[in-house]
């Protein structure tokens, strides 16, 4: 499953960024530090900060993308360095439990 | 490679905005030289924490990386007011980082931990009212 077909999932729209490759696992969280050693490889990392600084961990820590919940939005700062680093940024309205709930449905992903 | 590879690069502790490109400059740059990705992650890990750490607490630094055939160190220096208690800012979860700084993400208290967790080796040189120097080893 790509970007692009989890966009249509979870009502999301592309920001910035490639929406064509695959991603795998979702981690959640806003505190940086926690991010930075549990953010891996391909997952979407759902998060309502929006500043610069979550570029530079996506950045280093390569997720598929970043989803932006609740509506939040990209300074204009950071939109730049999303695309300088070719960073893929979506937001949409939804909850971070709601993004989550909708893609466990889709890829099979719940165990409870 | 026999070569030594050295960065260096300085820490604008005034700009929140640009915290971790020094650590994204190391990753892109170590990318390039085909190093394993679980050793470029590590590497990044720990760098952007002590990077982090040096422009919430120290109002920047200098930031040294040297790779050689066996390891990968990063040296991180700052004049600032030190760590009263070493121990204490070793512990998952300790932070002394303002609600502003908070706001922006930071303040975990898990940048230490992080550092120690993803290096080999963590050595701490700290006076308070002068500075502290973090050296940090990845071996390859």
């Amino acid at each position: 499953m790509t970007i692009r077909d989890i966009s249509q999932v979870i009502e999301a729209e592309v920001i910035c960024g490639d929406d064509q490759k695959p991603f795998e696992g979702v981690y959640v969280g806003d505190l940086l530090s926690r991010a930075m050693s549990h953010v891996g490889y391909d997952n979407l990392w759902v998060t309502i900060m929006s500043n610069t600084n979550v570029i530079a961990v996506a950045t280093l820590t390569e997720p598929a993308a970043i989803i932006l919940a609740e509506d939040v939005r990209l300074s204009e700062e950071a939109l730049g360095n999303a695309r300088a680093n070719d960073i893929t940024v979506l937001t949409t309205g939804l909850s971070a439990y709601e993004i989550c709930a909708r893609v466990s449905c889709v890829t099979g992903e719940r165990k409870a | 490679m026999a070569e030594v590879l050295k960065f260096h690069f300085d820490i604008d502790g005034s700009d929140f905005s640009s915290a971790g490109e020094a650590s994204v400059m190391v990753k892109k740059k170590l990318r390039q030289l085909s190093y394993d990705p679980e050793v470029i992650r590590k590497v990044s890990i720990a760098m952007y924490e002590g990077e982090i750490n040096m422009v919430i607490h120290a109002n920047g630094g200098t930031a040294d990386v040297i790779v050689s055939d066996e390891e990968i160190v990063i040296i991180l220096s700052d004049k600032g007011p030190g760590i009263p208690n070493v121990e204490l800012a070793m512990q998952a979860g300790y932070s002394t980082a303002k609600d502003n700084i908070r706001n922006l993400g930071f303040g975990a208290g898990m940048g230490f931990p992080n550092m120690k967790k993803y290096t080999d080796e963590l050595h701490i040189d700290t006076v308070v009212g002068q500075g502290t120097t973090v050296t940090m080893k990845v071996l390859l």
